[in-house]
């Protein structure tokens, strides 16, 4: 067995040919972090470009939904580029360089990553490629615009079910080609070893902050802790500073889809261990070890397998491990709007939901801590459609563009969804017709998505 | 009959003994479908290759080009399962050649690792070649294959290190697969100086068989290689013409030809 694992859960499931890379990467990082020089100047890019430390809010109109417990939001959605992502991505660019490495490559589901790399690619001078998924590039053409500003190639993936595990794949084969000059910038907690570590370790300031805040706020620490749970990159951050605070409970919660008897991505509430990527973890997969599609409606959960800590943490029992719907979810994305004038990302709704959930459990005394990992401004389309915002008549959804074109109909089969006047799907017959309402109703920004075309014919 | 006991080792040593390097062709169960994917197999025997790789599709496979990828994902849609891998390799035994199974390590570990192992060894199969196991991860197969008698064919890369060498080598059973190039199965134009390398440095450190693959899709590519390795491995040259136009008896005489041809430039090569 190699080092790396958390119980039976993480190692090195890969080609020999990347051991040599792995072997590299993990005496850099282990030195880096020992290196003065090297958090001096991760310290100062978290201060003067991350925008770190992230602030905590206290949400009580929010809370009123929740039984009356305290709700206090991390708010890593106020950094750059709109989501915890940064924190990991910023000091593997470094790294990057210190490895004297001049290019990088990332995958990326709802491009949240990819947008975080190509930031930090821009800012340190690295040539920068993303693979996306052909399904996500289209449901989610705004940020594959913003990655195409920043100076990054993006390629979309139609191998597979051209999502976020083929983009994973299609990275890894690059990496194993490009391996001598090119640092593959994985953006979450799983991989082999040492990313799932890794990873964790550049998030970790998350939940050190965290933790000071709520003490300084409240002069205690927080009954639970809550974050959701993609790949869990964010959880791992908030959670890991808690580990050892026996009374703090560490919430995950995944992304239920439709439910259990749809498709969904609650790998703990269906899943058996399993090897994907790199790691052993928790893995949705049929008899034969053949993965089986998730599904979420959030492009950041949708992610068969799980990073390995959040398996081991699970097994332990350190962590309870939940799952909101995409209806849960959205209802929980909709009453922070309103009721506190934050929109958060519809993964971080999941977080909410599973606090809306855990408050009314503990009761009113209850210290709630939710990591709100990102801003919502990229889900815009999926929600104005999701709650009917874009009311054109029958055609007037765009959908085309969006990721509810497949999680919205399916959601309607599945009868979890009021059939709203937007609802019938006809759009699909005339995209045209529905792309020009949804500009007349001025919710749907076209020029991004008009620059990402014309940088793909450019390019 | 008398070759059903030849394990590869024996292979290897036969073609050694006869100044050649061994001819090891891949193809994936269950393309174009499981019944074709055996009669293949079957036809790449007749026609001069010596050791055949079994391949399991998998959902999954990220040290694959895209004709093995097509490929593959075809058997999947046409609902190939792990299983069928043991029919291939019955038959595959009975034609007269040693069958190693290319699996993914996910299939494997999904069925049990014991209970794979047995039930590979009793479809006669001679072992597994496991492109994204490496040996530290390894220790239940090691076990379990030691238990059954069955080849661990294990990968070296041109990036492997002394250290990795010898670690990888030590492990192995069977031969050490070595990867010509950094990259993922596909044909090139040239194979490269890095093949000659990594054979000369794997050899420093082990007596076991040394084959190539990653790039190969003629002859003359082979007998270049057959002439510092001791077997050559191809695979998406092979899938590349069963997955031709025309019906499938037509696909398979392409096949024939180039495995015909594969076999002819390992017996050309001055060795």
């Amino acid at each position: 067995m190699t080092t790396g694992r958390f119980g039976e859960f993480g190692g090195r499931y890969v080609p020999e040919a990347l051991i040599p890379a792995l072997e590299e990467l993990d005496a850099a990082r282990l030195a880096a972090m020992q290196d003065p020089v090297f958090l001096a100047e991760l310290e100062q890019l978290h201060r003067t470009y991350t925008g770190r430390p992230s602030i905590i809010t206290e949400v009580p109109r929010f809370a009123a939904h929740a039984g009356g417990a305290r709700i206090i939001l991390k708010r890593e959605d106020l950094n750059h580029t709109g989501s915890h992502k940064i924190n990991n991505v910023i000091a593997q660019a470094l790294l990057t360089k210190r490895m004297g490495k001049t290019r990088v490559i990332a995958e990326t589901g709802a491009g949240q990553h990819g947008v975080a790399t190509a930031t930090a690619a821009a800012l340190m001078g690295l040539e920068c490629r993303v693979y996306m998924g052909k399904v996500d590039t289209e449901r989610q053409a705004l940020n594959v615009a913003r990655m195409r500003m920043l100076g990054a190639e993006v390629v979309a993936v139609e191998q597979g079910s051209a999502t976020l595990k083929d983009a994973i794949n299609e990275a890894l084969r690059d990496w194993v080609t490009n391996v001598e000059h090119t640092h593959y910038l994985i953006g979450t907690v799983t991989g082999p070893h040492p990313f799932p570590e890794m990873v964790r370790d550049f998030h970790r300031i998350i939940g050190v902050e965290a933790r000071a805040q709520v003490l300084e706020l409240t002069g205690r620490l927080p009954d639970a802790v809550v974050a959701c749970v993609g790949g869990g990159s964010n959880a791992m951050g908030i959670f890991h500073r808690f580990i050892e605070d026996d009374g703090v409970r560490l919430v995950g919660v995944e992304a239920g889809g439709e439910g259990l008897d749809g498709r969904h991505a609650a790998r703990f509430a269906t899943a058996v261990p399993g090897v994907l990527h790199g790691a052993m973890s928790y893995l949705m997969q049929d008899e034969d070890g053949q993965t089986v599609e998730s599904h979420s409606v959030s492009a950041g959960l949708d992610y068969p397998s799980v990073g390995p800590e959040h398996s081991f943490l699970r097994d332990t029992g350190r962590a309870d491990y939940i799952f909101a719907t995409d209806e849960q979810a959205m209802e929980a994305f909709s009453i922070l709007c309103r009721t506190e004038g934050i929109i958060p990302a519809l993964e971080s709704a999941h977080a909410l939901a599973g606090a809306l959930v855990l408050g009314r459990e503990l009761g009113p005394d209850a210290i709630i801590l939710v990591n709100l990992s990102g801003r919502g401004d990229k889900d815009m389309h999926t929600a104005a459609e999701w709650f009917g915002l874009v009311d054109e008549g029958p055609e007037a959804t765009g959908e085309e563009r969006g990721r509810p074109e497949g999680s919205r109909s399916k959601a309607q089969q599945s009868g979890l969804v009021d059939e709203g006047p937007e609802a019938t799907g006809e759009e699909r017959g005339r995209p045209e017709g529905s792309r020009s309402k949804a500009q007349q109703s001025g919710l749907v920004d076209e020029s991004p998505e008009d620059s990402s075309e014309s940088g793909g014919s450019h390019g | 009959m008398a070759e059903r006991n030849l394990g590869v080792a024996d292979v290897l040593a036969r073609c050694k003994a006869e100044g050649r390097a061994a001819l090891i062709g891949y193809l994936p169960v269950g393309f174009p479908d499981v019944e074709g994917s055996i009669r293949a197999m079957v036809a790449m025997v007749e026609s001069g290759v010596d050791i055949v790789e079994v391949g399991l599709p998998y959902s999954d496979p990220l040290m694959d080009g895209p004709v093995i990828q097509h490929a593959v994902e075809a058997a999947l849609s046409g609902g190939t399962h792990v299983v069928d891998g043991f029919r291939a390799t019955q038959a595959v035994r009975d034609a007269g050649a040693p069958a190693l199974v290319m699996s993914y390590w996910n299939l494997i570990l999904r069925r049990g690792v014991d209970r794979y192992a047995a039930e590979l060894a009793a479809a006669g199969g001679a072992g597994l070649i496991t492109p994204d196991l490496i040996p530290d991860e390894a220790d239940d197969w090691i076990a379990a294959s030691e238990r059954e008698g069955l080849d661990r064919v294990f990968l070296v890369a041109p990036s492997s290190t002394q250290e990795r060498l010898e670690r990888v080598t030590s492990a192995t059973r069977g031969f050490v697969y070595a990867a010509s190039t950094m990259g993922v199965t596909g044909e090139r134009s040239t194979v490269g100086s890095a093949a000659r390398d990594l054979v000369a440095r794997t050899k420093a450190v082990t007596d076991l068989p040394v084959c190539v693959g990653l790039g190969v899709s003629n002859g003359d590519q082979a007998a270049e290689l057959a002439q510092y390795a001791d077997g050559v491995i191809v695979g998406t040259a092979l899938v590349r013409a069963l997955g031709g136009d025309g019906e499938l008896g037509h696909r398979i005489d392409t096949l024939r030809e180039l495995t015909t041809d594969l076999a002819r430039g390992v017996r050309e090569a001055a060795r």
